[in-house]
This record gives structure tokens, C-alpha cells and sequence, in this order.
């Protein structure tokens, strides 16, 4: 699903984001990425949806090798991969229902389709009763559901959450961690990036930390291994 | 095929639901198209009409030419045909040798002076029009060749300053209207970045979900597209309002220097399609040049 291989990355500026780092996401695998802030966290990501390119190393996400892609196949590599961001990035002048259902546009799926599907993982997220609201008429944590939704519309293989709970109080930041254990138990490869280290403790899962631009620490584990070393 | 006409649908539907979404951006979009269009349209309009003016100056710069004295009335109107043959000329007229005393009579209040006078001393004469002012010389050499026309005289001077006038000012019109054509479409390109810069994170959400290039570009296009259209047909409709105002109340002092030409659809037509090209050109062209630089992720 993901595999990176001694990537490293330098940015035009000098500043090396990445040092040699290597790690590996199987398909159905639930993962946290954690890391203080310009750890490599942020690049890491860049990496994974394409916006930028590994200096040198290997980076391959859902089968594709990110560092040979033509520019005209990453719109089809992407819709393979939902993403999550820190700051929802919802349209706001467009509905719930609609801002879920673009993603669906974008792919150029049939409306009977998008009539079915959109429904459903609102449903899915607790929001189909907010399905007309604009996004400035929702609480932080019902704007990431929704954003969480729009991300799953597509049935992608993998999903990666930004900071999901960045913007959250603490009760939300869990719901919104316990929807994305749920669907990951649906099936879905889940890969959550934070660096809120009393939400990862709350789950026994696997953790990938990062600190340096380097993997400090990769286990199976529901504390940050790599502070206490 | 259901899918393509899906995704027009969905083109135009975005583009339109855009235009209103962002509603503050397309009004100064089509503002400044409509301010632009309105200052080069005035201008054109003004160019015009001095090219006409300087038009009317040129028909009224004649060449007189007189006619050998030993010919009679009849042999001298005889020539006519063979003035009229000769390229550059568009009318001459036959003025009689009484037509000319009269003529120069009138100039004088005391009319008597002239009534012991013998006419034998004016000449019969042709009064030459020319079509192209810039050719006066070489007319007046060829009229030479008629052996029975005596003295030619045309004025070169002004014929000189009528030509240079009139280039001077066809291309001072052509370098203004370059200069306002390019400063409008920098200006609107400006305006479409603005507004583009504005929607970089929905733009970036279409990337981030698997939006094709060409899908995310469309909406645009056509957003652009009715954007500058509007603006062209708003700011044609402002031209000729005004024009046609101005002109009615130009009319009012017709007996003074000149009136205005009139709109009609030789004027009308192409400033209507050079509206339409640049509104298509700005609105269009302005949302591909500004989207291409949020596309390249």
C-alpha cells in the first residue's frame, strides 16, 4: 500500500526534511505517524500524494512508484487515496451533501451514482440530517466528519489524515479517531499523521515516529516508544 | 457518452453557480473590462472622426486648372472627358470665364468696379478634385500634359499638412489603442490571478480528490468567458449610448465647424466584434494564463 525506501528528501533552500527514511503500510493496516513539529511529518505526506518528488529514494503508493509517475496519471493515482486535512478544506459556499459529492464529480461519476453513494457515507459519518447545512453552520468536529466523508466517497484504498484532530477539542478529536479506527475495520488502509501524544495512547496501535527526518521508533505500541529511549 | 454530457452539465452549471459564489470578483471583473472597452471605444470613436474631419478638409483641396485663352467656350468644356480620364481625379467642374468674373465679384462689395471690365481677361478653368490628397503632385504633372491647359495651380502646402495630419493621427490612434489594449489585458489579468488566488484551496482540493487538469479548468473557462462577454456587450452598449447622445447634441450646433459621423454598421459591426475578441480574449485567456500556475502540482 505505502513503502518508502531510504527516501531522502532536500528542499531548494538547503534545509534537509529528510534523512533515509524507510517504512512500510500493508494493505488493511492502521498506522500513526508521529512527530514534533518539522519532523519530516509534512514532507512525508507531500510525498505520499504527489505535490512533491524524494530526492533520492524509493516512494511507491498503491503500486505506483511516485518518483517515475506521469503527470497526467497522478489525477488517477490520487483518486485511489482519500486525504484529511488539519483545516477540513471544505468548500464553503457549497453544502454538505455537495461538498461530499464533488469529489465524486471531480471523477466524473454518473449522478445516479452520486445520489446513492453520498447518502450513504453520511450516513456513515452521523451526518445525513446536516446534509443541506453550509460548512460555516457546523461545528469543527462535523465539518472533519464531513471531510472524512468526502474523503471515502471514492472507496479509496488508502487514507491519509493531516493532522485530522489539529483543529479539535479533546472529546471530538477522539470521535473523530474512533470513525477512522471504524473504517479502517471496513477495510480501509488508514494512516493518521499527529503529534497529539495522549489521543495516540488512547489506542493500541502501530506507531511510526519521526523525529529529525529520520524514523526514531516503529512498533506496535500504544505509547511513543522512541521518548523514552 | 451519458458521463460527458454529464460533466458539461457540470461545467456550465459550476462556471454560472461561480460567477454568482464569488459575486464581488466578477463585479470588478466585468467593471474593469467595461471601463477599459468604454475608454478604447471613445477613443476609436475620436479617431475616427478627426480621419473623417481631415477627410472633409482634403475634398475641399482643389486643383484649378486654367484653360489656354485661344480656346473657345466649347473646346475648352470639350477637355472635360479627357481630365476625368486621368487617374486620382473623382470630379472636375467647368467654371466659364462669366462664371468666374461673377464669382470673383462677389468677393467685392462694390459690384460696379467691375462693369467696364471685359470678361476676355479671366479664363476658362476646371476645378479638379482629387481622390488621394497624398498624389496632388504627380496629378497636377499629368494634367501637364494636356497642352491646352495653360497655369495649374494646386496648393501644396496644405495638401502636405492634410496628409501628415492625417498620419500623425493614424498613428498616434493605432499606437493609443495598442497601449490601452495592452494595459487592459494586464490589468484583467491581474484581476482573474486575484480572483484565482482567492480560490487556490478549491483549487488545490480538486488536485488533492483527482481532478484532471482539463476538469478543473473548465468551470473557469466558462466563467471567464460570460464574464468577458458581458462586459463586451455592456460596454459596446455604453459606447453607442453615449456616441449617439453626443452626436444629438453635436447636432445642435451643425452650422458650426463639423458634426459627428454617424454609428452606423460599418462602424458599428466591427467595434462590436473587436469588443467581443478582446472581452472573449481577456475573459478566457486570462483564466487559462492564471489557472496554469495552480495546475502544476
Amino acid at each position: 500500500m505505502i513503502r518508502m525506501v531510504d527516501v531522502f528528501k532536500e528542499y531548494s533552500n538547503g534545509v534537509k526534511a529528510l534523512k533515509g527514511v524507510s517504512f512500510e503500510l500493508n494493505a488493511g493496516e492502521f498506522a500513526f505517524l508521529v512527530g514534533p513539529s518539522g519532523s519530516g511529518k509534512s514532507t512525508i505526506i507531500s510525498l505520499l500524494v504527489g505535490e512533491i518528488a524524494p530526492t533520492d529514494g524509493l516512494v511507491i503508493v498503491n503500486g505506483q512508484d511516485m518518483d517515475n509517475i506521469k503527470m497526467r496519471k497522478m489525477p488517477y493515482l490520487r483518486r485511489t487515496i482519500g486525504t484529511i486535512f488539519q483545516n477540513f478544506r471544505l468548500i464553503e459556499y457549497k453544502s454538505v451533501y455537495e461538498n461530499v459529492a464533488f469529489a465524486m464529480r471531480v471523477i466524473g461519476a454518473a449522478n445516479r451514482d452520486i445520489r446513492q453513494r453520498v447518502p450513504y457515507v453520511l450516513e456513515l459519518v452521523g451526518l445525513e440530517y446536516k446534509a443541506k447545512s453550509k460548512p460555516d453552520e457546523l461545528s469543527g468536529g462535523e465539518q472533519q466528519r464531513v471531510a472524512i466523508a468526502r474523503a471515502l466517497v471514492n472507496n479509496p484504498k488508502l487514507i491519509i489524515a493531516d493532522e485530522p484532530t489539529g483543529n479539535l477539542d479533546p472529546a471530538r478529536s477522539l470521535e473523530i479517531l474512533l470513525l477512522l479506527k471504524k473504517i479502517n475495520e471496513l477495510g480501509t488502509t488508514v494512516l493518521v499523521v499527529t503529534h497529539e501524544k495522549p489521543l495516540v495512547d488512547q489506542f493500541s496501535q502501530r506507531v511510526i515516529a519521526i523525529d529529525g527526518g529520520r524514523i526514531v521508533s516503529d512498533a506496535m505500541d500504544r505509547y511513543y516508544n522512541y521518548e523514552s529511549q | 457518452m451519458k458521463v460527458n454530457r454529464n460533466r458539461s452539465f457540470y461545467y456550465i452549471r459550476e462556471g454560472i453557480s461561480s460567477i454568482f459564489a464569488h459575486g464581488l470578483m466578477s463585479f470588478a471583473s466585468i467593471c474593469i473590462i467595461v471601463a477599459f472597452l468604454i475608454i478604447m471605444g471613445s477613443f476609436i470613436m475620436l479617431a475616427l472622426n478627426i480621419n473623417a474631419l481631415i477627410g472633409v478638409l482634403e475634398s475641399e483641396n482643389i486643383i484649378l486648372a486654367y484653360v489656354h485663352e485661344s480656346l473657345s467656350e466649347s473646346d475648352a468644356r470639350a477637355l472635360e472627358p479627357r481630365i476625368r480620364a486621368i487617374h486620382n481625379i473623382s470630379s472636375a467642374t467647368f467654371i466659364s470665364r462669366e462664371e468666374a468674373m461673377q464669382s470673383f465679384a462677389r468677393r467685392f462689395s462694390d459690384s460696379n468696379m467691375f462693369e467696364d471690365i471685359d470678361v476676355t481677361i479671366f479664363r476658362h478653368r476646371y476645378a479638379i478634385y482629387v481622390e488621394d490628397v497624398s498624389q496632388i503632385v504627380q496629378t497636377q504633372e499629368t494634367l501637364r500634359n494636356i497642352r491646352e491647359l495653360g497655369n495649374i495651380n494646386a496648393n501644396h502646402a496644405i495638401a502636405q499638412t492634410l496628409v501628415s495630419v492625417r498620419n500623425v493621427v493614424t498613428w498616434i490612434s493605432v499606437i493609443i489603442i495598442a497601449v490601452l489594449l495592452v494595459i487592459s489585458l494586464f490589468i484583467m489579468q491581474n484581476t482573474i490571478k486575484l480572483a484565482t488566488y482567492e480560490r487556490r484551496e478549491e483549487i488545490a482540493l480538486m488536485k488533492m480528490v483527482g481532478a484532471t487538469n482539463a476538469f478543473i479548468r473548465w468551470p473557469f473557462i466558462i466563467e471567464g468567458f460570460i464574464l468577458g462577454m458581458t462586459g463586451s456587450i455592456l460596454a459596446y452598449a455604453a459606447v453607442r449610448g453615449l456616441y449617439e447622445l453626443a452626436a444629438s447634441n453635436m447636432f445642435l450646433f451643425e452650422g458650426g465647424f463639423f458634426s459627428l459621423i454617424t454609428f452606423s454598421t460599418s462602424i458599428s459591426i466591427p467595434i462590436f466584434l473587436l469588443f467581443i475578441g478582446i472581452g472573449f480574449a481577456v475573459g478566457v485567456g486570462g483564466s487559462v494564463i492564471a489557472l496554469n500556475r495552480y495546475l502544476k502540482v
